[in-house]
Protein backbone atom coordinates (compact mmCIF):
# COMPACT_ATOMS: atom_id res chain seq x y z
CA UNK A 1 0.00 0.00 0.00
CA UNK A 2 1.34 3.44 -0.99
CA UNK A 3 1.28 5.76 2.09
CA UNK A 4 -0.48 8.93 1.95
CA UNK A 5 0.80 12.17 -0.08
CA UNK A 6 1.15 15.40 1.08
CA UNK A 7 -1.12 17.56 -0.86
CA UNK A 8 -0.52 21.48 -1.75
CA UNK A 9 -2.87 23.17 0.63
CA UNK A 10 -4.51 26.80 -1.20
CA UNK A 11 -3.73 29.50 1.13
CA UNK A 12 -6.80 30.38 2.19
CA UNK A 13 -7.74 26.87 3.21
CA UNK A 14 -7.49 26.43 6.99
CA UNK A 15 -4.36 24.47 7.25
CA UNK A 16 -4.45 20.92 7.79
CA UNK A 17 -2.46 19.75 10.87
CA UNK A 18 -3.47 15.59 11.30
CA UNK A 19 -1.41 15.64 15.12
CA UNK A 20 -2.06 18.90 16.12
CA UNK A 21 -3.95 18.57 19.20
CA UNK A 22 -7.58 18.74 19.60
CA UNK A 23 -8.30 22.07 21.85
CA UNK A 24 -6.17 24.24 19.01
CA UNK A 25 -8.66 22.60 16.04
CA UNK A 26 -10.68 25.06 14.77
CA UNK A 27 -14.43 25.14 14.42
CA UNK A 28 -14.03 23.91 11.00
CA UNK A 29 -11.58 20.96 11.96
CA UNK A 30 -13.80 19.78 14.71
CA UNK A 31 -17.04 20.02 12.49
CA UNK A 32 -15.66 17.53 9.79
CA UNK A 33 -13.84 15.15 12.31
CA UNK A 34 -17.37 14.57 13.57
CA UNK A 35 -18.62 14.53 9.85
CA UNK A 36 -15.89 11.53 9.42
CA UNK A 37 -16.91 9.64 12.43
CA UNK A 38 -20.43 9.80 11.09
CA UNK A 39 -19.15 8.33 7.89
CA UNK A 40 -17.69 5.37 9.88
CA UNK A 41 -20.17 4.76 12.22
CA UNK A 42 -22.49 2.73 10.29
CA UNK A 43 -19.68 0.33 8.69
CA UNK A 44 -17.71 -0.18 12.10
CA UNK A 45 -21.37 -1.05 13.94
CA UNK A 46 -22.66 -3.27 11.49
CA UNK A 47 -18.60 -5.25 11.39
CA UNK A 48 -18.69 -4.69 15.42
CA UNK A 49 -22.65 -6.04 15.68
CA UNK A 50 -22.19 -8.88 13.20
CA UNK A 51 -18.84 -9.64 13.51
CA UNK A 52 -16.68 -9.02 16.90
CA UNK A 53 -19.56 -9.28 19.10
CA UNK A 54 -21.00 -13.27 17.86
CA UNK A 55 -17.30 -13.77 18.04
CA UNK A 56 -17.49 -12.90 21.69
CA UNK A 57 -20.62 -15.06 21.69
CA UNK A 58 -19.37 -18.15 20.77
CA UNK A 59 -15.99 -17.85 23.13
CA UNK A 60 -18.93 -17.78 26.07
CA UNK A 61 -21.43 -20.61 24.23
CA UNK A 62 -18.05 -22.99 24.19
CA UNK A 63 -18.27 -23.13 27.77
CA UNK A 64 -22.29 -23.89 27.72
CA UNK A 65 -24.03 -27.36 27.43
CA UNK A 66 -27.34 -27.84 26.85
CA UNK A 67 -30.20 -29.10 24.26
CA UNK A 68 -31.94 -26.05 21.90
CA UNK A 69 -32.27 -22.30 23.88
CA UNK A 70 -31.52 -24.77 27.67
CA UNK A 71 -27.84 -23.72 27.82
CA UNK A 72 -26.40 -23.88 31.22
CA UNK A 73 -22.34 -23.34 31.81
CA UNK A 74 -20.43 -26.39 31.76
CA UNK A 75 -18.47 -28.23 34.71
CA UNK A 76 -15.67 -27.83 34.43
CA UNK A 77 -16.07 -24.87 31.70
CA UNK A 78 -13.74 -26.33 29.17
CA UNK A 79 -16.04 -29.71 29.13
CA UNK A 80 -16.99 -29.08 25.22
CA UNK A 81 -13.10 -28.69 24.70
CA UNK A 82 -12.04 -31.75 26.09
CA UNK A 83 -14.63 -33.80 23.84
CA UNK A 84 -13.22 -32.11 20.83
CA UNK A 85 -10.16 -34.31 21.77
CA UNK A 86 -11.88 -37.18 21.78
CA UNK A 87 -13.67 -36.55 18.92
CA UNK A 88 -12.58 -38.80 15.71
CA UNK A 89 -14.78 -37.37 13.31
CA UNK A 90 -13.36 -33.96 14.18
CA UNK A 91 -9.90 -35.09 14.24
CA UNK A 92 -10.74 -36.68 10.76
CA UNK A 93 -12.54 -33.65 9.17
CA UNK A 94 -9.44 -30.95 10.36
CA UNK A 95 -7.21 -33.67 8.76
CA UNK A 96 -9.24 -33.82 5.67
CA UNK A 97 -9.33 -30.11 5.51
CA UNK A 98 -5.31 -29.93 5.86
CA UNK A 99 -4.43 -32.41 3.48
CA UNK A 100 -6.91 -30.32 1.17
CA UNK A 101 -5.26 -27.27 2.00
CA UNK A 102 -1.49 -28.83 1.13
CA UNK A 103 -2.08 -30.51 -1.66
CA UNK A 104 -3.98 -28.05 -3.29
CA UNK A 105 -2.82 -24.13 -2.73
CA UNK A 106 0.53 -25.16 -4.10
CA UNK A 107 -0.25 -26.84 -7.19
CA UNK A 108 -2.93 -24.07 -7.86
CA UNK A 109 -0.89 -21.03 -7.09
CA UNK A 110 1.96 -22.69 -9.13
CA UNK A 111 -0.04 -22.89 -12.32
CA UNK A 112 -1.97 -19.74 -11.97
CA UNK A 113 1.32 -18.18 -11.64
CA UNK A 114 2.69 -20.55 -15.09
CA UNK A 115 -0.42 -19.55 -16.80
CA UNK A 116 0.17 -15.96 -16.04
CA UNK A 117 3.35 -15.66 -17.02
CA UNK A 118 2.59 -17.13 -20.61
CA UNK A 119 -0.10 -14.84 -20.91
CA UNK A 120 1.94 -11.97 -20.31
CA UNK A 121 3.99 -12.91 -23.31
CA UNK A 122 2.73 -9.40 -25.75
CA UNK A 123 3.30 -11.60 -28.56
CA UNK A 124 0.93 -14.41 -27.41
CA UNK A 125 -1.73 -14.80 -29.87
CA UNK A 126 -5.38 -14.95 -28.98
CA UNK A 127 -4.74 -13.45 -25.62
CA UNK A 128 -8.53 -12.40 -24.40
CA UNK A 129 -9.67 -15.94 -25.49
CA UNK A 130 -7.58 -17.51 -23.59
CA UNK A 131 -7.76 -15.54 -20.48
CA UNK A 132 -11.65 -15.61 -20.99
CA UNK A 133 -11.37 -19.28 -21.07
CA UNK A 134 -9.54 -19.91 -17.94
CA UNK A 135 -10.62 -17.72 -15.60
CA UNK A 136 -14.03 -18.80 -16.88
CA UNK A 137 -15.33 -21.56 -13.18
CA UNK A 138 -15.05 -18.59 -11.50
CA UNK A 139 -18.12 -17.23 -13.11
CA UNK A 140 -19.86 -20.32 -11.90
CA UNK A 141 -21.14 -20.46 -8.12
CA UNK A 142 -19.44 -22.97 -5.68
CA UNK A 143 -22.55 -25.21 -5.10
CA UNK A 144 -22.96 -25.21 -9.06
CA UNK A 145 -19.76 -26.47 -9.68
CA UNK A 146 -19.99 -28.76 -7.08
CA UNK A 147 -23.11 -30.79 -8.29
CA UNK A 148 -21.67 -30.50 -12.34
CA UNK A 149 -18.48 -32.28 -10.88
CA UNK A 150 -20.88 -34.60 -8.75
CA UNK A 151 -22.73 -35.55 -12.04
CA UNK A 152 -19.49 -36.14 -14.47
CA UNK A 153 -17.16 -38.08 -11.86
CA UNK A 154 -20.85 -40.32 -10.66
CA UNK A 155 -19.70 -44.02 -11.34
CA UNK A 156 -21.55 -44.08 -15.21
CA UNK A 157 -20.69 -40.33 -15.66
CA UNK A 158 -18.59 -38.33 -17.87
CA UNK A 159 -14.80 -38.76 -16.84
CA UNK A 160 -15.41 -43.32 -16.45
CA UNK A 161 -16.57 -42.82 -19.99
CA UNK A 162 -13.52 -41.09 -20.95
CA UNK A 163 -11.17 -42.95 -19.47
CA UNK A 164 -12.65 -46.39 -20.75
CA UNK A 165 -12.64 -45.19 -24.46
CA UNK A 166 -9.06 -44.21 -24.10
CA UNK A 167 -8.59 -47.79 -22.26
CA UNK A 168 -6.63 -45.44 -19.07
CA UNK A 169 -9.14 -47.92 -16.94
CA UNK A 170 -10.65 -51.26 -17.12
CA UNK A 171 -13.71 -50.88 -15.11
CA UNK A 172 -16.05 -47.65 -13.86
CA UNK A 173 -14.09 -46.54 -10.96
CA UNK A 174 -16.42 -45.25 -7.87
CA UNK A 175 -14.71 -41.83 -7.56
CA UNK A 176 -17.23 -40.79 -4.64
CA UNK A 177 -17.62 -44.16 -3.16
CA UNK A 178 -14.03 -44.48 -2.32
CA UNK A 179 -12.10 -41.89 0.24
CA UNK A 180 -8.71 -41.42 -1.42
CA UNK A 181 -10.49 -40.75 -4.58
CA UNK A 182 -13.67 -38.74 -3.45
CA UNK A 183 -10.52 -36.45 -1.75
CA UNK A 184 -8.91 -36.34 -4.89
CA UNK A 185 -11.87 -34.87 -6.97
CA UNK A 186 -12.83 -32.41 -4.35
CA UNK A 187 -8.69 -30.97 -5.11
CA UNK A 188 -9.65 -31.71 -8.78
CA UNK A 189 -12.49 -29.53 -8.48
CA UNK A 190 -10.73 -26.85 -6.20
CA UNK A 191 -7.80 -26.61 -8.72
CA UNK A 192 -10.32 -26.12 -11.63
CA UNK A 193 -12.57 -23.35 -9.75
CA UNK A 194 -9.94 -21.27 -8.67
CA UNK A 195 -6.83 -21.39 -11.11
CA UNK A 196 -8.01 -19.30 -13.04
CA UNK A 197 -9.62 -16.98 -10.50
CA UNK A 198 -5.85 -16.48 -8.71
CA UNK A 199 -4.06 -16.23 -12.37
CA UNK A 200 -5.94 -12.78 -12.36
CA UNK A 201 -4.02 -11.63 -9.88
CA UNK A 202 -1.17 -12.56 -10.90
CA UNK A 203 -1.50 -11.38 -14.12
CA UNK A 204 -2.34 -7.89 -12.72
CA UNK A 205 0.87 -8.23 -10.40
CA UNK A 206 2.86 -8.96 -14.04
CA UNK A 207 1.63 -5.75 -15.63
CA UNK A 208 3.10 -3.89 -13.29
CA UNK A 209 6.33 -5.02 -13.29
CA UNK A 210 8.70 -2.67 -14.63
CA UNK A 211 10.03 -4.17 -17.93
CA UNK A 212 13.32 -2.53 -18.13
CA UNK A 213 14.05 -4.95 -15.04
CA UNK A 214 13.51 -8.14 -17.17
CA UNK A 215 15.72 -6.25 -20.19
CA UNK A 216 18.39 -5.70 -17.81
CA UNK A 217 17.96 -9.44 -16.75
CA UNK A 218 18.26 -10.81 -20.66
CA UNK A 219 21.58 -8.31 -20.93
CA UNK A 220 22.93 -9.66 -17.94
CA UNK A 221 22.51 -12.98 -19.80
CA UNK A 222 20.25 -14.93 -18.00
CA UNK A 223 17.96 -17.56 -19.34
CA UNK A 224 14.09 -16.86 -19.42
CA UNK A 225 13.58 -19.67 -16.03
CA UNK A 226 16.27 -17.51 -14.04
CA UNK A 227 14.78 -14.23 -15.18
CA UNK A 228 11.64 -16.13 -14.06
CA UNK A 229 12.56 -16.82 -10.43
CA UNK A 230 15.12 -13.69 -9.70
CA UNK A 231 12.79 -11.22 -11.43
CA UNK A 232 10.04 -11.71 -12.04
CA UNK A 233 9.03 -13.57 -9.00
CA UNK A 234 10.56 -10.78 -6.27
CA UNK A 235 8.41 -8.28 -7.85
CA UNK A 236 4.99 -10.69 -7.89
CA UNK A 237 5.66 -10.81 -3.61
CA UNK A 238 2.87 -8.53 -2.60
CA UNK A 239 0.44 -10.46 -4.81
CA UNK A 240 1.80 -13.92 -4.06
CA UNK A 241 1.20 -13.03 -0.14
CA UNK A 242 -2.56 -11.88 -0.60
CA UNK A 243 -3.70 -15.33 -2.83
CA UNK A 244 -1.59 -17.46 -0.40
CA UNK A 245 -3.45 -15.79 2.35
CA UNK A 246 -6.80 -15.60 0.57
CA UNK A 247 -6.39 -19.57 -0.37
CA UNK A 248 -5.50 -20.59 3.36
CA UNK A 249 -8.48 -18.53 4.24
CA UNK A 250 -10.79 -19.98 1.86
CA UNK A 251 -9.41 -23.36 2.04
CA UNK A 252 -9.88 -23.81 5.92
CA UNK A 253 -13.80 -22.88 5.92
CA UNK A 254 -14.76 -24.92 2.59
CA UNK A 255 -18.44 -26.17 3.06
CA UNK A 256 -20.18 -25.98 -0.51
CA UNK A 257 -17.87 -28.52 -1.93
CA UNK A 258 -17.82 -30.65 0.64
CA UNK A 259 -21.76 -30.77 1.42
CA UNK A 260 -22.46 -30.88 -2.25
CA UNK A 261 -19.90 -32.80 -4.73
CA UNK A 262 -19.03 -36.02 -1.89
CA UNK A 263 -21.79 -35.10 1.17
CA UNK A 264 -18.79 -35.73 2.96
CA UNK A 265 -18.83 -39.11 2.46
CA UNK A 266 -18.31 -42.27 2.13
CA UNK A 267 -17.71 -42.01 5.98
CA UNK A 268 -17.00 -39.09 6.27
CA UNK A 269 -13.54 -39.17 4.72
CA UNK A 270 -13.66 -36.41 3.05
CA UNK A 271 -15.81 -34.35 5.06
CA UNK A 272 -14.46 -30.59 5.73
CA UNK A 273 -14.04 -28.76 9.82
CA UNK A 274 -16.76 -26.28 8.47
CA UNK A 275 -19.24 -29.15 7.22
CA UNK A 276 -19.13 -30.83 10.37
CA UNK A 277 -19.72 -27.84 12.18
CA UNK A 278 -22.48 -27.44 10.56
CA UNK A 279 -23.77 -30.80 10.92
CA UNK A 280 -23.38 -30.91 14.90
CA UNK A 281 -24.98 -27.00 14.90
CA UNK A 282 -27.85 -27.14 12.78
CA UNK A 283 -28.94 -30.88 11.83
CA UNK A 284 -29.67 -33.68 13.96
CA UNK A 285 -29.58 -33.33 17.57
CA UNK A 286 -28.29 -29.33 17.50
CA UNK A 287 -25.86 -28.73 19.99
CA UNK A 288 -24.84 -25.10 20.29
CA UNK A 289 -22.24 -24.96 22.67
CA UNK A 290 -20.27 -27.91 21.62
CA UNK A 291 -20.59 -26.38 18.00
CA UNK A 292 -18.97 -23.25 19.54
CA UNK A 293 -16.47 -24.49 20.54
CA UNK A 294 -15.33 -26.68 17.29
CA UNK A 295 -16.18 -22.93 15.82
CA UNK A 296 -13.43 -21.48 18.13
CA UNK A 297 -10.86 -24.60 17.54
CA UNK A 298 -11.36 -23.25 13.65
CA UNK A 299 -11.24 -19.67 14.44
CA UNK A 300 -7.80 -20.25 16.20
CA UNK A 301 -6.28 -22.47 13.07
CA UNK A 302 -7.32 -19.62 11.06
CA UNK A 303 -5.73 -16.76 13.14
CA UNK A 304 -2.20 -18.82 13.51
CA UNK A 305 -2.13 -19.38 10.15
CA UNK A 306 -2.96 -15.76 9.37
CA UNK A 307 -0.43 -14.67 11.57
CA UNK A 308 2.35 -16.63 10.38
CA UNK A 309 1.26 -15.63 6.68
CA UNK A 310 1.53 -11.75 7.61
CA UNK A 311 4.85 -12.46 9.46
CA UNK A 312 6.22 -14.31 6.06
CA UNK A 313 4.73 -11.56 3.89
CA UNK A 314 6.26 -8.68 5.97
CA UNK A 315 9.74 -9.44 6.03
CA UNK A 316 11.21 -7.39 3.77
CA UNK A 317 14.76 -8.20 1.77
CA UNK B 1 10.72 -20.81 -37.57
CA UNK B 2 12.68 -22.27 -34.73
CA UNK B 3 10.73 -19.31 -32.34
CA UNK B 4 7.61 -20.82 -34.10
CA UNK B 5 8.24 -24.53 -33.32
CA UNK B 6 9.83 -23.34 -29.85
CA UNK B 7 5.70 -22.23 -29.30
CA UNK B 8 4.30 -25.06 -29.77
CA UNK B 9 4.30 -26.39 -26.71
CA UNK B 10 3.15 -23.38 -24.83
CA UNK B 11 -0.16 -23.27 -27.65
CA UNK B 12 -0.83 -27.55 -26.80
CA UNK B 13 -0.84 -26.52 -23.24
CA UNK B 14 -2.90 -23.73 -23.23
CA UNK B 15 -5.23 -25.51 -25.80
CA UNK B 16 -5.20 -28.11 -22.70
CA UNK B 17 -6.24 -26.32 -20.01
CA UNK B 18 -8.51 -24.30 -21.95
CA UNK B 19 -10.60 -27.31 -22.78
CA UNK B 20 -10.48 -28.78 -19.32
CA UNK B 21 -11.65 -24.92 -17.95
CA UNK B 22 -14.67 -24.97 -20.57
CA UNK B 23 -15.49 -28.37 -20.91
CA UNK B 24 -17.39 -28.65 -17.64
CA UNK B 25 -19.39 -25.77 -18.26
CA UNK B 26 -20.23 -26.90 -21.44
CA UNK B 27 -21.12 -30.02 -20.57
CA UNK B 28 -23.64 -28.42 -18.25
CA UNK B 29 -25.38 -26.62 -20.72
CA UNK B 30 -25.73 -29.42 -23.64
CA UNK B 31 -26.91 -32.06 -20.79
CA UNK B 32 -29.48 -29.38 -19.75
CA UNK B 33 -31.26 -30.18 -22.60
CA UNK B 34 -31.10 -34.32 -22.71
CA UNK B 35 -32.39 -36.88 -20.80
CA UNK B 36 -31.04 -38.48 -17.69
CA UNK B 37 -29.93 -41.37 -20.11
CA UNK B 38 -28.54 -39.41 -22.42
CA UNK B 39 -26.27 -37.80 -19.38
CA UNK B 40 -25.30 -40.49 -18.04
CA UNK B 41 -24.42 -41.74 -21.49
CA UNK B 42 -21.84 -38.20 -21.26
CA UNK B 43 -24.06 -37.30 -25.18
CA UNK B 44 -21.96 -34.13 -26.38
CA UNK B 45 -24.71 -32.32 -28.28
CA UNK B 46 -28.05 -30.44 -27.30
CA UNK B 47 -30.65 -33.16 -27.36
CA UNK B 48 -34.48 -32.06 -27.19
CA UNK B 49 -35.45 -32.88 -24.14
CA UNK B 50 -35.11 -29.15 -22.43
CA UNK B 51 -38.80 -28.73 -21.95
CA UNK B 52 -39.11 -32.48 -20.39
CA UNK B 53 -36.32 -31.32 -17.51
CA UNK B 54 -38.05 -28.08 -17.32
CA UNK B 55 -41.42 -29.75 -16.43
CA UNK B 56 -39.37 -32.23 -14.10
CA UNK B 57 -37.49 -29.34 -12.24
CA UNK B 58 -40.80 -27.22 -11.54
CA UNK B 59 -43.00 -30.05 -10.29
CA UNK B 60 -40.77 -30.41 -7.59
CA UNK B 61 -39.24 -26.98 -6.93
CA UNK B 62 -40.27 -23.35 -7.00
CA UNK B 63 -37.70 -22.50 -9.48
CA UNK B 64 -39.50 -18.79 -10.05
CA UNK B 65 -39.78 -18.24 -6.01
CA UNK B 66 -36.46 -19.45 -5.67
CA UNK B 67 -35.27 -16.72 -8.56
CA UNK B 68 -37.34 -13.76 -7.00
CA UNK B 69 -35.40 -14.40 -3.58
CA UNK B 70 -31.97 -15.03 -4.83
CA UNK B 71 -32.82 -12.10 -6.93
CA UNK B 72 -34.04 -9.86 -3.78
CA UNK B 73 -31.35 -10.58 -1.34
CA UNK B 74 -28.71 -9.85 -4.04
CA UNK B 75 -29.53 -6.58 -5.40
CA UNK B 76 -30.29 -5.74 -1.71
CA UNK B 77 -26.76 -6.86 0.07
CA UNK B 78 -25.58 -4.86 -3.11
CA UNK B 79 -27.12 -1.79 -2.97
CA UNK B 80 -26.19 -1.54 0.60
CA UNK B 81 -22.87 -3.06 0.40
CA UNK B 82 -21.99 -0.29 -1.90
CA UNK B 83 -23.44 2.69 0.10
CA UNK B 84 -22.27 1.29 4.01
CA UNK B 85 -18.66 0.64 2.62
CA UNK B 86 -17.99 3.46 0.09
CA UNK B 87 -18.95 6.01 2.49
CA UNK B 88 -16.71 4.48 5.66
CA UNK B 89 -13.71 4.15 2.74
CA UNK B 90 -14.04 8.05 2.33
CA UNK B 91 -14.35 8.76 5.56
CA UNK B 92 -11.08 6.99 6.72
CA UNK B 93 -9.38 8.55 4.00
CA UNK B 94 -10.45 11.63 3.84
CA UNK B 95 -10.89 12.55 7.51
CA UNK B 96 -8.07 11.05 8.08
CA UNK B 97 -6.84 11.17 11.88
CA UNK B 98 -5.19 8.65 14.63
CA UNK B 99 -8.19 7.02 15.84
CA UNK B 100 -9.73 6.54 12.53
CA UNK B 101 -6.55 4.78 11.78
CA UNK B 102 -6.65 2.51 14.53
CA UNK B 103 -10.68 1.59 14.04
CA UNK B 104 -9.69 0.77 10.46
CA UNK B 105 -7.29 -1.78 11.82
CA UNK B 106 -9.52 -2.94 14.00
CA UNK B 107 -12.12 -3.24 11.85
CA UNK B 108 -9.17 -5.12 9.05
CA UNK B 109 -8.81 -7.69 11.73
CA UNK B 110 -12.50 -8.75 11.08
CA UNK B 111 -11.00 -10.10 7.59
CA UNK B 112 -9.52 -12.86 9.84
CA UNK B 113 -12.48 -13.99 11.79
CA UNK B 114 -14.01 -17.33 9.59
CA UNK B 115 -17.38 -17.46 9.33
CA UNK B 116 -17.77 -20.14 11.36
CA UNK B 117 -16.72 -18.49 14.16
CA UNK B 118 -20.00 -16.73 14.21
CA UNK B 119 -22.59 -18.44 12.48
CA UNK B 120 -24.30 -19.49 15.90
CA UNK B 121 -24.61 -16.61 17.69
CA UNK B 122 -25.87 -15.16 14.17
CA UNK B 123 -28.81 -17.59 14.11
CA UNK B 124 -29.46 -17.12 17.82
CA UNK B 125 -29.44 -13.02 17.38
CA UNK B 126 -31.89 -13.18 14.46
CA UNK B 127 -33.82 -15.99 15.62
CA UNK B 128 -34.22 -13.72 19.02
CA UNK B 129 -35.67 -10.46 16.97
CA UNK B 130 -37.73 -12.98 14.88
CA UNK B 131 -36.01 -12.77 11.71
CA UNK B 132 -34.97 -15.94 10.83
CA UNK B 133 -36.79 -16.91 7.10
CA UNK B 134 -35.92 -12.95 6.52
CA UNK B 135 -33.90 -10.94 3.88
CA UNK B 136 -32.45 -8.85 6.48
CA UNK B 137 -31.10 -11.51 8.38
CA UNK B 138 -29.17 -12.80 5.14
CA UNK B 139 -27.69 -9.49 4.08
CA UNK B 140 -27.43 -7.57 7.07
CA UNK B 141 -24.38 -10.08 8.18
CA UNK B 142 -22.51 -9.64 4.38
CA UNK B 143 -23.42 -5.49 4.01
CA UNK B 144 -20.28 -4.03 5.32
CA UNK B 145 -16.97 -5.99 4.27
CA UNK B 146 -13.52 -4.98 5.38
CA UNK B 147 -12.54 -5.87 2.13
CA UNK B 148 -14.86 -3.37 0.29
CA UNK B 149 -14.07 -0.86 2.81
CA UNK B 150 -10.50 -0.76 1.89
CA UNK B 151 -11.50 -1.09 -1.86
CA UNK B 152 -13.15 1.99 -1.58
CA UNK B 153 -9.90 4.09 0.74
CA UNK B 154 -7.68 3.14 -2.07
CA UNK B 155 -9.83 4.70 -4.13
CA UNK B 156 -10.42 7.81 -2.28
CA UNK B 157 -6.91 7.81 -2.08
CA UNK B 158 -6.58 8.96 -5.73
CA UNK B 159 -9.07 11.50 -5.38
CA UNK B 160 -7.65 14.95 -5.52
CA UNK B 161 -7.60 16.81 -2.37
CA UNK B 162 -7.68 19.81 -4.30
CA UNK B 163 -11.37 19.24 -5.54
CA UNK B 164 -12.25 18.76 -2.02
CA UNK B 165 -10.93 21.86 -0.67
CA UNK B 166 -12.38 23.85 -3.78
CA UNK B 167 -15.71 22.37 -3.25
CA UNK B 168 -15.43 23.22 0.52
CA UNK B 169 -14.86 27.05 -0.99
CA UNK B 170 -17.87 27.27 -2.81
CA UNK B 171 -19.97 26.51 0.56
CA UNK B 172 -20.71 22.80 -0.10
CA UNK B 173 -21.74 20.49 2.99
CA UNK B 174 -19.71 17.44 3.29
CA UNK B 175 -22.33 14.79 2.76
CA UNK B 176 -22.70 16.65 -0.47
CA UNK B 177 -19.06 16.56 -1.59
CA UNK B 178 -19.12 12.60 -1.13
CA UNK B 179 -22.33 12.95 -2.83
CA UNK B 180 -21.81 14.90 -5.79
CA UNK B 181 -17.87 15.04 -6.67
CA UNK B 182 -16.67 11.75 -5.30
CA UNK B 183 -19.39 9.32 -6.31
CA UNK B 184 -19.70 9.98 -9.67
CA UNK B 185 -16.07 10.08 -10.51
CA UNK B 186 -15.30 6.99 -9.15
CA UNK B 187 -17.88 5.17 -11.05
CA UNK B 188 -15.48 2.66 -11.97
CA UNK B 189 -15.06 1.18 -8.38
CA UNK B 190 -18.34 1.29 -7.48
CA UNK B 191 -18.90 -1.00 -10.65
CA UNK B 192 -16.09 -3.18 -9.78
CA UNK B 193 -17.34 -3.40 -6.47
CA UNK B 194 -20.81 -3.96 -7.49
CA UNK B 195 -19.64 -7.06 -9.29
CA UNK B 196 -17.66 -8.90 -6.60
CA UNK B 197 -20.55 -8.15 -3.94
CA UNK B 198 -23.51 -9.15 -6.48
CA UNK B 199 -21.39 -12.19 -7.79
CA UNK B 200 -20.84 -13.35 -3.41
CA UNK B 201 -24.47 -12.63 -3.00
CA UNK B 202 -25.99 -14.65 -5.53
CA UNK B 203 -23.60 -17.63 -4.88
CA UNK B 204 -23.52 -17.65 -0.94
CA UNK B 205 -24.70 -21.32 0.42
CA UNK B 206 -23.60 -21.75 4.10
CA UNK B 207 -25.45 -18.64 5.74
CA UNK B 208 -28.57 -18.25 3.89
CA UNK B 209 -28.84 -22.06 4.48
CA UNK B 210 -28.64 -21.39 8.13
CA UNK B 211 -31.01 -18.52 8.46
CA UNK B 212 -33.80 -19.39 5.92
CA UNK B 213 -35.41 -22.44 7.05
CA UNK B 214 -38.62 -22.35 5.36
CA UNK B 215 -38.26 -23.87 2.13
CA UNK B 216 -40.86 -21.50 0.83
CA UNK B 217 -37.75 -18.52 0.69
CA UNK B 218 -34.82 -19.97 -0.30
CA UNK B 219 -32.22 -19.09 -2.83
CA UNK B 220 -30.98 -20.90 -5.81
CA UNK B 221 -27.76 -22.44 -4.60
CA UNK B 222 -30.06 -23.58 -2.14
CA UNK B 223 -32.77 -24.94 -4.49
CA UNK B 224 -30.19 -26.71 -6.73
CA UNK B 225 -28.66 -28.24 -3.74
CA UNK B 226 -31.79 -29.55 -2.06
CA UNK B 227 -32.90 -30.95 -5.53
CA UNK B 228 -29.65 -32.72 -6.04
CA UNK B 229 -30.33 -34.51 -2.59
CA UNK B 230 -33.07 -36.77 -3.63
CA UNK B 231 -32.99 -40.76 -4.14
CA UNK B 232 -33.21 -40.59 -7.45
CA UNK B 233 -31.37 -37.77 -9.25
CA UNK B 234 -32.43 -36.59 -12.48
CA UNK B 235 -29.51 -35.21 -13.95
CA UNK B 236 -30.91 -33.72 -17.05
CA UNK B 237 -33.49 -31.34 -14.71
CA UNK B 238 -30.48 -30.75 -12.21
CA UNK B 239 -28.09 -29.52 -15.07
CA UNK B 240 -30.61 -27.16 -16.23
CA UNK B 241 -31.44 -26.24 -12.48
CA UNK B 242 -27.58 -25.63 -12.02
CA UNK B 243 -27.78 -23.19 -15.65
CA UNK B 244 -30.39 -21.41 -14.28
CA UNK B 245 -29.10 -20.85 -11.15
CA UNK B 246 -25.37 -19.70 -13.02
CA UNK B 247 -27.01 -17.72 -15.85
CA UNK B 248 -27.29 -14.40 -14.23
CA UNK B 249 -23.42 -14.43 -12.54
CA UNK B 250 -22.15 -16.03 -16.28
CA UNK B 251 -23.50 -12.94 -17.80
CA UNK B 252 -22.33 -10.36 -15.84
CA UNK B 253 -19.26 -12.16 -16.16
CA UNK B 254 -19.29 -11.76 -20.15
CA UNK B 255 -20.99 -8.00 -19.52
CA UNK B 256 -18.63 -6.80 -17.35
CA UNK B 257 -15.35 -8.62 -17.40
CA UNK B 258 -13.27 -5.97 -17.48
CA UNK B 259 -14.00 -4.40 -14.31
CA UNK B 260 -14.90 -7.52 -12.88
CA UNK B 261 -11.16 -8.25 -13.22
CA UNK B 262 -10.06 -4.40 -12.13
CA UNK B 263 -12.23 -4.80 -9.10
CA UNK B 264 -10.31 -8.14 -7.98
CA UNK B 265 -7.15 -6.44 -8.58
CA UNK B 266 -7.97 -3.21 -7.37
CA UNK B 267 -7.39 -3.96 -3.87
CA UNK B 268 -3.86 -4.65 -4.28
CA UNK B 269 -2.33 -1.57 -6.22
Amino acid sequence: MSTMTPVVVPDRAPKKNRNAPKAKMSKDARRRSLTGWMFLIPAAALIGIMMFWPMLQALILSMKTGKGANLNFADPLWYNYERILHDDIFKLTVTNTLLYLVIQVPIMLISALLLANILNNPRLKLKGMWRTAIFLPAAISLVSYSLVFRTIFSTDGLVNDWLMALHLVDGPVNWLGQPNTARLVIILGLLWRWTGYNMIFYLAGLQNIDPTTLEAAKMDGAGPIRTFFSVTVPQLKPMIVLTVIMSINGTLQMFDESYNLTLGGPANTSMTMSHYLYKISFQNNPNFGYGAAVSYVILIMVAVLAAIQMKVGDKRD
Amino acid sequence: MTRTLREVPKYVYLTLVALVSVAPLYFMAVSATNSTQDVLASRMWPGSHLLENWQTLTSQQDVGAAMYHSTVNAVLTTVLALVVSSIAGYGFEVYHSPNKDRLMWVLMLAMMIPFAATMIPLFQLFADFGMVNSSFAVVLPVIATPLLILMFRQSARSFPHEIIEAARMDGLREFSIFWRMFVPTMRPTYAAAAVITFMAAWNNFLWPKVILVKSTVQTMPMLISNFSAGYVIDYGALMLAVLIASLPTIVIFFVLQRSFVAGFTGVVK
